[in-house]
């Protein structure tokens, strides 16, 4: 059996069925591997004590001849925005050290009960406010590709923890590109579903009109696999769409034998030129369209002439409800409590508890939001943001009336260095610019490996973006244009990945 | 061109129940000038005709089935309290000496 960890969670489920492999042989090898390469990655916050005994029960039910779901026995890793029962959640603050839900967020509770094991929390920006997880009050995450680099962010944990082998799922929440640009520096992919698609029942809320839980994943088809289990109707989340989804895997798999490309329309924004990226992201790029007009898509220019806007909208949309949000950590319920000297009355405590508990990244939105939403402002700014988000869902539909998909590079750059962009926070919000828009508006995207950039040799991504709850067309464009890939570069494109310095060189393993 | 000075981000703080050192207020102070002269220009294109957008799928009348469920127990519901006395929540005074 080659590797267990490199397998993609579809291939590890076969195994398992097929009795090749246990569950608990399964959650052994990725615990090893954290073991591991994790000191140098930290990717996970925490590891679940619980996770080798979960899986035993696995294999029990499977070996007692119980029918069980098809990904049963396959490792997660859980972003730490997602609270769980068996594990602290912190959402990466201070502010919440050692939390422990009494319930679990409603994607981990379908998670467990189609079988997966969950086996950590991973790290993230705290709250999910960052491109590159440097505001996790608990240290950085490392980009396997390069531990100088980012691993993106807000989710860099998860993106990280699948790139490294040390989980073949993982969860994630994208509310600016969380999920879409990690999965770009990373190579790996990362879906961020049409708004109300998944469940954000236990998921601690940073701007609730842009949240979206969703996979984070190796392959196109692992993400159709997770959002499968994790999406649909939630009555607990009252912005939870009721409609019936067609299967997400089936459309993969579908996807992945091509024919979606013959006639396909993809749509180019004129807005976004390829001298606003970095020439090898942007080569990158232009290399994979060419690769799918060669199948017989078409490439169609089209133009969003209110993107530009997107980023100003959305540093207004998301401070203003942060700071609403972020209000409940007050010090009184749950959370850090911190008492000054002296007698100090309740809204002290709250003030200097909010001070020592909340990272600087988070007290800038939380200023920032107060400032838009206070009175004399709040029609200049949060309302015309408002007017904005109008203008971006109008340009999303005048161009899915004559495309498909909608197609971008991920991101602006590659993997920037960790400290490069931290003092200039302004710099660090531009770099959201392509990812944006997709929450702005509601609609799902994707992001999938393009290739490795021809000037510093690190991933890209691109990102395929199509009308609201159309997930599983993103799902077969995805699947179609990695399977071209894959075929073109020999293998995934993580085989190229450098090693690891905890990684273990087995006698006789070319290094 | 800014109009965030020191003592708005201050009194912003007051406001978000942060209390900021001084250091802070400087630092933010330009960091949210230069922020807020970049998004300023969602006005540019927010004329009177457009109308606002809170939600990207609205939904109206959400309810769920109306069935009893097992709420959190007391001992749930404080087992992250920073203090708890019997089966309440503990702060400080509510009140300081000048109220």
């Amino acid at each position: 059996m080659s590797d267990i960890i490199r397998l993609s969670a579809a291939d590890l489920a076969a195994h398992l069925r097929a009795g090749e492999v246990s569950a608990v042989e399964a959650t052994r090898a990725h615990l090893e591997r954290i073991a591991a390469v994790d000191t140098d990655v930290h990717a996970f916050l925490h590891v679940n004590e619980h996770a080798e005994r979960y899986a035993a029960d696995i294999d029990q039910r499977r070996a007692a001849g119980e029918e069980l779901p098809e990904l049963a026995g396959v490792p997660l890793a859980v972003k730490d925005v997602l609270v769980t029962t068996d594990m602290p959640s912190t959402s990466g603050s201070k502010i919440l050290e050692g939390y422990m839900s009494p319930y679990d967020a409603t994607v981990v509770a379908r998670a467990r009960a189609a079988g997966l094991i969950a086996i950590g929390k991973t790290n993230m920006d705290e709250f999910a406010m960052g491109s590159s997880t440097e505001h996790s009050a608990y240290g950085p995450t490392h980009n396997p590709w390069d531990l100088d680099r980012i691993p993106g962010g807000s989710g860099g944990g998860s993106a990280a923890a699948v790139a490294a082998f040390e989980a073949p799922l993982a969860l994630g929440s994208d509310t600016g590109g969380s999920i879409r640009q990690p999965a770009h520096v990373t190579g790996t992919v990362g879906m961020k579903p049409t708004y109300g698609a998944v469940s954000r029942y236990g998921a601690i809320a940073l701007a609730s009109s842009l949240d979206q839980v969703g996979p984070v994943t190796r392959t196109v088809l692992d993400s159709a696999l997770l959002q499968d289990i994790i999406g649909g109707h939630d009555a607990n989340d009252a912005t939870s769409l009721a409609e019936q989804w067609p299967s997400f895997a089936a459309a993969a798999r579908e996807g992945a034998r091509g024919e979606v490309l013959k006639g396909l329309k993809i749509g180019v924004i004129t807005e976004l030129p390829d001298s606003g990226f970095q020439p090898g992201v942007a080569e990158s790029f232009r290399s994979a369209l060419a690769t799918m007009e060669a199948q017989g898509a078409e490439i169609v220019e089209i133009s969003a002439p209110h993107f530009e806007y997107g980023v100003a909208a959305y540093y207004l949309i998301l401070p203003a409800e942060a700071s609403s949000n972020l209000a409940k950590f007050d010090s009184v319920r749950f959370g850090l409590r911190v008492t000054p000297d002296g007698g100090a009355t309740v809204e002290d405590v709250m003030a200097a508890t909010r001070e020592a508990g909340f990272g600087e990244e988070v007290k800038r939105r939380i200023i920032l939001g107060t400032y838009a939403l206070s009175a004399g402002y709040y029609d200049a700014y949060y309302g015309s943001a408002q007017k904005v988000r109008t203008l971006i869902q109008r340009d999303f539909d005048n161009a899915f009336e004559k495309v498909d998909v909608i197609a971008t590079p991920a991101a602006p750059t590659t993997a920037f260095k960790l400290g490069e962009r931290i003092g200039d926070p302004l710099q660090m919000y531009l770099n959201d610019v392509t990812t944006i828009p997709a929450n702005l508006a509601g609609v799902p995207g994707i992001t999938l490996p393009s290739g490795l950039a021809s000037d510093d040799g690190l991933p890209v991504g691109i990102q395929f973006l199509a009308p609201a709850r159309e997930d599983a067309r993103l799902y077969r464009v995805g699947a179609a244009l990695e399977t071209l890939l894959v075929d073109q570069w020999g293998g995934p494109l993580l085989e190229r990945a450098p090693r690891l310095p905890g990684e273990i060189t087995h006698v006789g393993e070319a290094r | 061109m800014s109009e965030i000075t020191p003592e708005l981000v201050r009194h912003l703080g007051v406001l978000a129940r942060i209390q900021l050192s001084d250091e802070e207020v400087e630092r933010l102070t330009g960091q949210l000038g230069a922020i807020v002269d970049n998004i300023a220009k969602v006005s540019e294109v927010a004329t009177p005709d457009v109308p606002a957008t809170s939600h990207p799928i609205p939904l109206a009348n959400v309810f769920r089935p109306d069935e009893p469920q097992q709420p959190l127990s007391v001992a749930e519901v404080l087992q992250n309290a920073p203090d708890s006395d019997d089966d309440r929540f503990r702060v400080t005074a509510i009140l300081g000496e000048e109220q």
